[in-house]
């Protein structure tokens, strides 16, 4: 079942496909119509953990799922669905790592449960580019070199896809002069401002804002 | 964090109803807050119910001349709202003075009135803490509490209350409106809505259990310019030491009508109503708003750590009075 997900997903890159079919084979997701592929670790639980059945539209494509209900969206995409690209950093949402978009906005999704996003239209990192083309937010985070080691860039250009659309929308910020007024100049002030829910460790922020104001500057 | 059993709402009344049936069941929404504190077992429900989907989430219009904000309505949408930012800016402002964008963009009105505090004792399940375990006893009274209360405290409890939001809708004079299990409908006036800690620390609200919030409402905007000002250890993505919330109008040289709501100092958003009614008629100059602000801050107490808090409330109050009557 999991590799039938895997095979027919859109537009992950080749580069990922060998570590992503790893992960989905070993993940401890349960795909409907499936048996848990480890019985002993099973038998072993005392009682069995309470499951619900959901399904989870993400990056234009239906799972389901039968998942523990604490379960956050965060490890579902991970533990689940082999999506590893959205991290655990704090896993409190405090340090942005695990920003995906649900309907086109930017959450932490750590502090959210699975069961909440039903039908939800989520798109993680593996969903913004098209085919071998990237998006236009992850291309400027390379052009600019917008990162260390890495390991808060997903949640980093995420964040950055839904900051620019609501920048679009006209949304002040807590650096903007005058919340009333009808549009936003995307100033390297605004864009920090406006990112403060992503650390980055490595401080590559110089980087990071220079990618930022590009893609804005781009659409 | 501790297994429940999870359901989503299909209306107001059911889920006030679901939630009274059992003790041990809470509403979640955002959950930005009570999903941080289940996964350090701090919070423990065994049942949710997601109102997060209920038609809950529209600003309307009211007969008065205000808004009525669903509770359902998210931080972001509503500070992102054309008719909030040009009627009510200081709500604007001091909801993008809060959290990061994520969590605005999840968070909903009636979780930001309903947060907990972010006391680092109350996180800290080693430690006593009266309104995590009642009787336990305070680890912030001796400790680290620079953070903490100046105002309203008691020997139980010095937390305080998070929210940016709820300072300025204290200073809008917002009413939230509740259901309960049975359909019944009140509308309590904010500054009713939380409690100080007294005795009962862990009591935070008046809220009763399956009593739920379907709306804020803002009366009409009052005259005069809105300002919130939040003094925070970072620039972005921290809780306040101090803010203050303020609307003057002014009339001529003198004010006409001042109010200021204060955060970062109480278990609740603090309303410096002896200040407004010292400015109520007085010259507007900064000998004016420097009595109001010592006013404000008379029965303030400090423990320690938090002694800086009363001057810098003090000055913060002087500063914003000033910059809303610079323009008003």
């Amino acid at each position: 079942m999991a590799k039938t997900d895997r095979r027919s997903g859109p537009t992950r890159r080749t580069v990922l496909e060998g570590g992503v079919a790893t992960g989905v084979l070993l993940a401890t997701g349960i795909p409907v119509g499936a048996k848990p592929a480890d019985s002993v670790t099973a038998a072993a639980l005392p009682t069995p953990v309470p499951t619900m059945p959901m399904s989870l539209r993400i990056n234009a494509r239906d799972f389901a799922v039968e998942l523990d209900p604490r379960t956050t969206l965060l490890d579902a995409l991970r533990n689940h669905l082999g999506l590893t690209g959205s991290k655990k950093g704090c896993d409190h949402g405090q340090c942005g790592a695990c920003t995906v978009l649900v309907g086109g906005r930017r959450i932490n999704s750590c502090l959210t449960l699975a069961a909440m996003h039903e039908g939800d239209e989520i798109t993680t990192i593996e969903g913004l580019a098209e085919g071998d083309r990237l998006h236009p937010v992850q291309a400027a985070f390379v052009a600019r070199d917008g990162f260390q080691c890495g390991y808060c860039t997903p949640g980093q250009i995420c964040s950055a896809v839904g900051m620019l659309g609501e920048a679009r929308a006209g949304w002040p910020s807590h650096a903007s002069a005058d919340v009333a007024a009808a549009s936003v100049a995307l100033t390297d002030a605004e864009i920090r401002e406006r990112m403060s829910g992503n650390i980055c460790r490595c401080a590559a922020y110089p980087n990071i804002v220079a990618a930022i104001r590009d893609a804005a500057e781009e659409a | 964090m501790q297994s429940f059993t999870y359901e989503r709402a299909a209306s107001a009344e059911q889920a006030a109803a679901a939630v009274a049936a059992r003790p041990d069941a809470k509403f979640i929404s955002g959950g930005t807050n009570l999903l941080d504190l289940m996964k350090l077992e701090i919070e423990r429900p065994a049942h949710l119910v997601d109102i997060s989907r209920l038609p809950l989430d529209r600003i309307e219009e009211t007969a008065a001349g205000g808004l009525r904000v669903g509770a359902q309505v998210r931080n972001s949408d509503l500070a992102a709202d054309p008719r909030v930012r040009s009627r009510y800016p200081m709500l604007t402002q001091a909801l993008l003075a809060g959290a990061s964008a994520q969590i605005r963009n999840k968070a909903s009105t009636s979780g930001n009135l309903l947060q907990r505090t972010r006391c680092p004792y109350f996180y800290d399940r080693n430690m006593p803490c009266n309104k995590r375990e009642q009787g336990s006893g305070c680890a912030a009274l001796q400790g680290f509490n620079r953070m903490h209360a100046i105002l309203g405290a008691s020997e139980a409890c010095i937390a305080v209350h998070p929210s940016d939001m709820a300072v300025a809708m204290s200073g809008l004079d917002a009413r939230i409106e509740t259901i309960s299990p049975g359909g019944e409908t009140r509308a309590i006036p904010i500054g009713d809505f939380h409690r100080l800690p007294e005795a009962t620390p862990h009591v935070e609200t008046v809220l009763g259990h399956g009593e739920m919030i379907a709306a804020v409402t803002l009366p009409p905007p009052p005259p005069g310019r809105q300002v919130y000002r939040k003094v925070r250890d970072r620039a972005s993505y921290a809780f306040a030491l101090v803010s203050v919330a303020a609307i003057v109008e002014k009339s001529g040289d003198r004010i006409r009508s001042a109010r200021i709501a204060m955060g970062g100092v109480a278990a609740k958003p603090w309303r410096a109503t002896e200040a407004e009614r010292m400015l109520a008629g007085a010259a507007a100059s900064d000998g004016a708003f420097t009595d109001a602000a010592e006013a404000a801050l008379a029965g303030a107490i400090g423990h320690g750590g938090n002694d800086f808090k009363i001057p810098l409330a003090k000055r913060t109050m002087r500063h914003t009075l000033a910059a809303a009557v610079e323009s008003a």
